[in-house]
């Protein structure tokens, strides 16, 4: 049992804990992820690790309520316990001086990018942070990023908060003015692959983080496999993190569209026991499908 | 033995074989010859005295059958159930035909040698049914309270065990009784391994399955689920706080063709499949969360037990149609006969010598249709198998929903890379000795990780004689620092 040790909700539908899993917490890096189950019966989801504190022996985890397993996790209080958490999983990524690094987030990636941003920030490297959502209440650790960052820009797809459009839009002023080392990106597909597209237009490289269907997420079933570079690669043990420019990333669009119809099933009971707010399906869950 | 009916069985998890009651058990077990130098042994990969058990069932001495058992074997209930018996025990059996085809050269150079030599009469029978007797003795132990007994004196000593398949349990037992603090480290949530995950309940059990790691946990085996070895802790750290370290991490790691379009929807590498169904209950959805989809035709690639398994509960998820696609004949298929009669009885199609070639999807990357070629048997292989060989211009199409690819599996690679001064061979295994000792100082492995992937009697063999190296390599240390000669750990090089 892992006990949730706050919580606080960072917007109308993400949540940000922390859990107890010292364990974890002593190994876990930017880049990883744990895979949790929250009771008998529950699914195992993927989850990325959002920060760890060794000594309180807690990790940091930020999600969006996306479908039913996000929600019951939403619904859990401080004192609350997830029955199964293993981690930290994944390929840790490369963490060094790399000299000037644009930090991409979107949505609930921007999250896990504010986690790589302090990350690198201590290693020296002079961080640049692009963050986006679709409009000002989906912005999250707006303050947090900005403290971390030499530079923050912040797009919205309705103009409500910083710059109206996508992040690439920033990233293309800023790859043009000046020397960038390295891009990291971490959020929807549809925005890792336009970053992508961007960075290598300046011959850039990004590492983007990719989200694949997990079952066991670690190396024994295939479910999360990518195509990178033109080859079949698991983003569980040989990912999450690639290079951009090497993923495929319509296939993983295509892939993760797998339960769409099981996923509704499943989030419509979840919805049933529970009053009548909420009602219908979210609204990342729709921009899904 | 009874088995349910297929009509009925294609609707339920439930399993298939029904087993003995006592009466069927004790005239079963009077066919035995009770051969002075019984072959059957020879054949248990973990030396079970089985005349010995069968004797006692004969004579209704029920419960110092299961103990005979026991003495060699920890796992009877489960091995009763999955073990190709007729590769083994069974198919050196004085009243079998002796010669089975899974036996290497030597082995049926021996039979032969003894069926000539002992003239016997009973070559054409069928054998005893040692594998369904062990089954009977297993059940009956649990339906009647009886426990193996605990250990006499606890020594110093504490092991970790690396996963928590057949090997590790068997390791675990065997350690366990010889004295020895013991933890075993698992990856996913339930322990078990290919038991858990794997084989799927209509073979056995699951309620089998946490009754034997039950009973290892009343033996003191203490069982820590979610701990990832290589990556929530390594082998080394392991070092520090064991005296020893066995690595059962088995062989998880799915084979796929290469082949285009493999990476389609509907596409499931038989462990995505089978662990959907076996661990997550995806059958149950939604009263589950974990979804599994399964289109009208499915094809299963492969010809082994895994296979089987994924075909057969393909039909019970709901398929109209669940096609096995093999390339070479069905003499060559490596499942067990039982469970290819149990697949057939259940109507499940068998396209043989037939390859994939490619797989063909719709827009929205959903697998449609798979390309295959035709085959004819070749000369013989090193497996002493007809090589299966391309029918040039053979293609033909086949419309299928969803395809479980079930070619094989090769050993894990998380722990081997992230354990430095591990030995490796040309798959990737775990190199080792007879023992299960590896290059590194302390470090013990044996199952699929040591030899890729065997059979659960295997993996449970390798476990108990490592068990019972580790045993030796601790008095040895113990001596050596009582001696004075004792190394500090940090010397070791490994």
């Amino acid at each position: 049992m892992y006990r949730i040790i706050e919580k606080e909700r960072l917007s109308d539908e993400i949540v940000k804990i922390e859990v107890e899993a010292p364990l974890v917490a002593s190994k876990a890096v930017s880049g990883q992820f744990v895979m949790i189950r929250l009771r008998e019966g529950g699914e195992r989801i993927p989850l990325t690790i959002s920060g760890c504190d060794p000594e309180r022996g807690t990790i940091t985890i930020v999600f969006q309520e996306v479908g039913k397993t996000t929600l019951d996790l939403g619904r859990l209080e401080p004192g609350d316990s997830i029955l199964n958490l293993a981690g930290p999983l994944g390929r840790p990524p490369e963490l060094k001086r790399f000299g000037t690094v644009v930090c991409v987030g979107g949505g609930v990636g921007i999250a896990p990018a504010l986690f790589r941003a302090r990350v690198l920030k201590e290693l020296g490297n002079r961080i640049i942070s692009i963050i986006g959502a679709r409009s000002r209440d989906m912005l999250i650790l707006k303050e947090e990023m900005k403290e971390v960052s030499d530079r923050l820009y912040v797009t919205t797809d309705d103009g409500s908060l910083g710059q109206k459009g996508f992040v690439t839009d920033p990233l293309r002023d800023v790859l043009s003015d000046e020397q960038v080392d390295l891009v990291v990106a971490i959020g929807p597909i549809g925005m890792m692959k336009a970053v992508s597209g961007v960075a290598a237009e300046f011959g850039v490289r990004t590492a983007v983080s990719l989200n694949p269907i997990m079952l066991d997420g670690t190396g024994m079933c295939g479910s999360c496999r990518v195509i990178v570079g033109g080859e079949v690669r698991f983003a569980c043990v040989d990912g999450p993190e690639f290079d951009g420019g090497l993923v495929d990333f319509d296939a993983l669009l295509l892939r993760n569209r797998r339960y769409l119809e099981e996923e509704e099933i499943s989030l419509k009971r979840a919805r049933g026991c529970e009053s009548h707010e909420k009602a219908g399906s979210s609204k990342a869950y729709q921009e899904l499908r | 033995m009874r088995k349910q009916d297929p009509a009925r069985r294609i609707r339920n998890f439930d399993e298939v074989a029904l087993g003995f009651d006592e009466d069927e058990a004790v005239s079963e077990a009077e066919r035995c010859l009770q051969c002075p130098r019984p072959w059957c042994v020879r054949g248990c990969p973990v030396g079970v005295d089985i005349p010995g058990f069968i004797r006692a069932i004969r004579e209704r001495r029920f419960e110092d059958g299961i103990r005979i058992i026991w003495e060699k074997n920890t796992l009877p209930a489960v091995c009763g159930r999955v073990c190709p018996h007729e590769a083994q025990c069974e198919g050196l059996c004085s009243l079998s035909r002796g010669c089975s085809r899974y036996l290497t050269e030597e082995g049926k150079a021996r039979v032969d040698r003894f069926l000539s030599r002992s003239n016997l009469i009973h070559r054409r029978r069928r054998p005893v049914s040692i594998g369904a007797l062990e089954r009977f003795l297993a059940d009956y132990a649990a339906a009647n309270g009886i426990r193996p007994l605990r250990r006499e004196s606890k020594k110093e000593g504490r092991v970790a065990l690396v996963g928590s398949g057949p090997a590790s349990l068997a390791a675990a037992g065997e350690l366990s009784r010889m004295g020895y603090s013991v933890t075993v480290f698992e990856a996913l949530h339930a322990p078990g391994g290919v038991l858990r995950y794997g084989i799927p309940g209509f073979r056995l059990p699951k309620e089998v399955v946490d009754r034997e790691i039950k009973q290892l946990e009343e033996m003191g085996v203490c069982f820590r689920c979610d701990v990832v070895i290589g990556r929530t802790l390594t082998v080394e750290e392991l070092l520090e706080d064991f005296d020893a370290v066995f690595i059962g991490s088995g062989a998880g790691t799915p084979g796929w063709m290469g082949i285009e379009g493999e990476s389609l929807n509907g596409i499931y590498s038989a462990n995505e499949f089978l662990t959907r169904v076996n661990l997550m209950e995806a059958h149950r959805f939604p009263e589950t969360d974990t979804p599994i989809s399964v289109g009208r035709r499915v094809a299963t690639v492969g010809g082994g037990n895994v296979a089987m398994d994924a075909a057969r509960t393909a039909l019970r998820l709901g398929a109209e149609e669940s096609i096995i696609l093999y390339r070479r004949r069905e003499e060559e298929m490596p499942a067990r006969r039982e469970e290819i009669e149990n697949a057939k009885e259940e109507g499940v199609r068998f396209e043989l010598l037939v390859a994939p070639i490619r797989y063909i999807g719709d827009e929205n990357g959903w697998v449609r249709e798979v390309e295959c070629i035709r085959m004819e048997p070749g000369e013989v292989d090193a497996s002493g198998r007809a090589r299966p060989v391309p029918v040039e211009g053979s293609e033909f199409r086949m419309e299928v929903d969803t395809v479980i690819v079930a070619i094989g599996q090769r050993p894990n690679p998380l722990i081997p890379m992230t354990t430095p001064g591990l030995e490796l061979g040309r798959i990737g295994n775990i190199i080792t000795d007879e023992d299960g000792r590896t290059s590194k100082e302390g470090v013990f492995a044996g199952g699929d990780i040591a030899s890729g992937a065997a059979t659960v009697i295997l993996a449970m063999g390798a476990g108990i004689r490592a068990a019972r190296a580790i045993g030796r390599y601790i008095e040895d240390r113990r001596k050596q620092r009582s001696d004075g000669k004792y190394v500090s750990k940090d010397t070791y090089t490994g």
